[in-house]
């Protein structure tokens, strides 16, 4: 019995992250955070690396969940989320979504989609508050 | 200095400009990507002098030479890996400052010191580089073949950690140089035809710095993305400033006659910089934790070693760096032979590319301090699709030498031994200067012994051809004799050692 958030370091990921503790705290389980990356750039901003991790890791304590923190390296991210769904036997995924443009939907694959229409248990998929609550 | 003028409106056309504003563009951001440096962005680039005038192409790559040893600062600084083997010690302390949120003025002291070094050293390039020139113009073939050895037994024996690495480069470096029949005979062709006239140069470069980069990153592909620090725009207060201003002219001091010396390099020079700051300043509880004096003095260094570097290049004809080294192989592919002669022969072709040194400089100055994010942000592009940009480019360039496919055969054997070298931690820098030099060396041998039909102590005949060979001893004993009489070591060499294995892991 497990919550698992797909976690990136942006305000959906940050979405996902608040309503899954929520969602733990609900049904009284552990929290299992996946924060995962491609791992072919020198940078990539919605992967928590060094003191952003820490930072991560010192909110989870902060809100009181019992939280493990992942960080897979594999090309494809939804499959690393999807592992992690399967090896730890969640009962439930949050993910955070976004609206994208007709462009931006041809030219990007969608992690969120792939998780959406993938997934074996049931998504909770949350959007940002507001902008006047993104800015972090 | 009316030749100096006369270069400033050679490189201020607007042709010329644009060239000037391309490379140093194209130079600060392959200099900000670790892995690809100025060098493999040259080498890249050499199939452009079958199209762009002499004076164009030499002035874009003078900025990229100078660009990259700028952008490699803002790596080092702002992820802690150095972009450039130059700028690792940036890294020590420019980085510690951006974990204090002192990155902007990080960024600030590395911008203007490297203006600062930069402009400096191209004045002491421009004083010194003719009159060097002149005195060389009557060294004999004797001479010359001296120097050029001790070029190569210097960078083969002084930079890097191993000896036994560096002259295994080396080796090889001078056997590719061999092949050919630019003696007569066939040597090293295989009876292959079409090794008659030897391998292409832009083939070797190519391969060895951009295939085998490519094939060596292609082997490590995923890493564990880093943490970059944010920044805005670079910017100092009055505090930096004066803390920044002596370790620059230090610097400056430092990396100039390293660059100069036949045995130069940029590395050298940005540890001992290091060093004497962080034994001079009044802050020394600082070092460790970002001190600014410790981002100043070495990247001071670094760029005023890229001016000192182009006194052998252009004066003598013999590169010291990667990157001189392959500015050089485009200088002959216009038939251009770098030496004594170019400033007699070529003035505004040379007075015109010193010039441009000026404008680069300038250039990155005006241009670096507003885009820091923006280079930034190139760290961010995934690799497969910048390493598949980079092998379409040297296939590019290696089949446009001569349009036959056999060049890229060439191309992925030397791309397979360049990855080899990366493996075997071979140095890169004595190959391709042997590829370079080698030829010439036979060359310059053969005239020598010509003019004294045969007899060998003609070798010996000339005063700096003895000294030269006196040098190349004290390079190679001195090491073996410190090691003999082992225990003292003095305190400098210690320190030296020291640092060179906190940064080298």
């Amino acid at each position: 019995m497990t919550v698992v958030v797909a976690y990136s370091e942006d305000d959906q990921g940050r979405a996902a992250l608040a309503h899954g503790v929520a969602e733990a705290r609900l049904r009284d389980t552990d929290l299992v955070v996946v924060n995962a990356t491609r791992g072919d750039s020198y940078v990539d901003r919605r992967f928590a690396a060094g003191s952003a991790a820490d930072h991560l890791r010192e909110e989870l304590v902060r809100l009181g969940v019992d939280a493990v923190v992942r960080q897979p390296i594999d090309p494809d991210v939804a499959g690393a989320v999807l592992a992690v769904v399967a090896e730890v036997g969640a009962d439930e995924l949050v993910i955070g979504i976004r609206h994208r443009s007709p462009v931006g939907k041809m030219i990007a694959g969608s992690v969120a989609q792939r998780l959406l229409l993938d997934s074996p248990v049931p998504v909770l998929a949350v959007k940002p508050d507001g902008p006047a609550h993104s800015a972090v | 200095m009316d030749m100096l003028l006369d270069g400033f409106a050679t490189a201020l056309t607007p042709i010329n400009l644009l060239y000037a504003c391309i490379g140093v563009l194209l130079g600060t951001s392959v200099g900000v990507l670790p892995g690809i440096g100025p060098a493999m962005t040259v080498a890249l680039l050499l199939p452009v002098t079958y199209n762009v005038s002499p004076e164009g192409a030499l002035i874009m790559f003078a900025g990229i030479y100078y660009g990259g040893m700028y952008g490699g600062s803002t790596t080092s600084i702002l992820l802690n890996t150095p972009g450039e083997s130059s700028s690792v010690i940036t890294a020590i302390e420019g980085n510690k400052m951006a974990k204090a949120g002192r990155a902007a003025q990080a960024l600030a002291t590395a911008a203007i010191g490297s203006f600062v070094a930069g402009t400096i050293g191209t004045v002491l390039l421009v004083a010194l580089a003719p009159s060097v020139a002149d005195w060389v113009v009557n060294l004999g073939a004797p001479s010359y073949f001296a120097i050029m050895l001790l070029a190569l037994v210097a960078v083969t024996a002084v930079l890097g950690d191993s000896k036994l690495r560096g002259f295994i480069s080396l080796a090889l470096g001078l056997s590719i140089g061999l092949v050919g029949t630019s003696t007569g005979q066939p040597r090293l062709t295989f009876g292959n035809s079409l090794l008659a006239d030897g391998i292409d140069i832009v083939v070797v470069a190519v391969a060895i710095f951009a295939i085998g980069e490519a094939l060596w990153v292609a082997a490590h592909l995923r890493r564990r993305p880093l943490e970059i620090t944010p920044v805005g725009r670079p910017w100092m207060g009055r505090a930096d400033w004066s803390r920044s201003w002596r370790p620059w002219l230090r610097g400056t001091a430092y990396g100039f006659p390293f660059g100069a010396l036949p045995a130069g390099g940029a590395e050298m020079p940005t540890f001992l910089s290091y060093i004497t700051e962080r034994r001079l300043s009044k802050h020394p509880e600082e070092f460790g934790h970002g001190a600014i004096e410790g981002v100043a003095g070495p990247e001071a260094a670094n760029n005023a070693s890229a001016a000192g570097t182009m006194v052998p290049l252009l004066a003598l004809g013999l590169p010291t760096t990667a990157t001189a080294a392959v500015i050089l192989a485009s200088m002959q592919s216009y038939g251009l032979q770098p030496g004594p002669g170019l400033f007699d022969n070529e003035p505004e072709l040379v007075w015109g590319l010193l010039a441009s040194l000026f404008v680069a400089n300038t250039l990155l100055l005006v241009l670096n301090l507003p885009l820091a994010p923006v280079w930034a942000k190139l760290l961010r592009t995934p690799r497969p699709y910048l390493y598949a940009g980079i092998l379409f480019f040297a296939s590019l360039g290696a089949y446009s030498v001569n349009f036959q496919w056999f060049d890229l055969l060439v191309l992925l054997a030397f791309g397979l031994l360049g990855l080899a070298m990366r493996r075997f931690a071979l140095p890169v820098l004595p190959l391709i200067i042997g590829v370079i030099l080698g030829p010439q060396l036979e060359y310059q041998l053969g005239q020598a012994l010509q003019l004294s039909e045969g007899d060998w102590t003609t070798l010996l005949s000339e005063p700096v051809a003895v000294v030269a060979y006196v040098v190349i001893a004290l390079i190679v004993l001195v090491p073996l004799v410190a090691r003999l009489r082992g225990g003292g070591t003095d305190p400098l060499e210690k320190e030296l050692d020291d640092l060179e294995k906190e940064v080298r892991p």
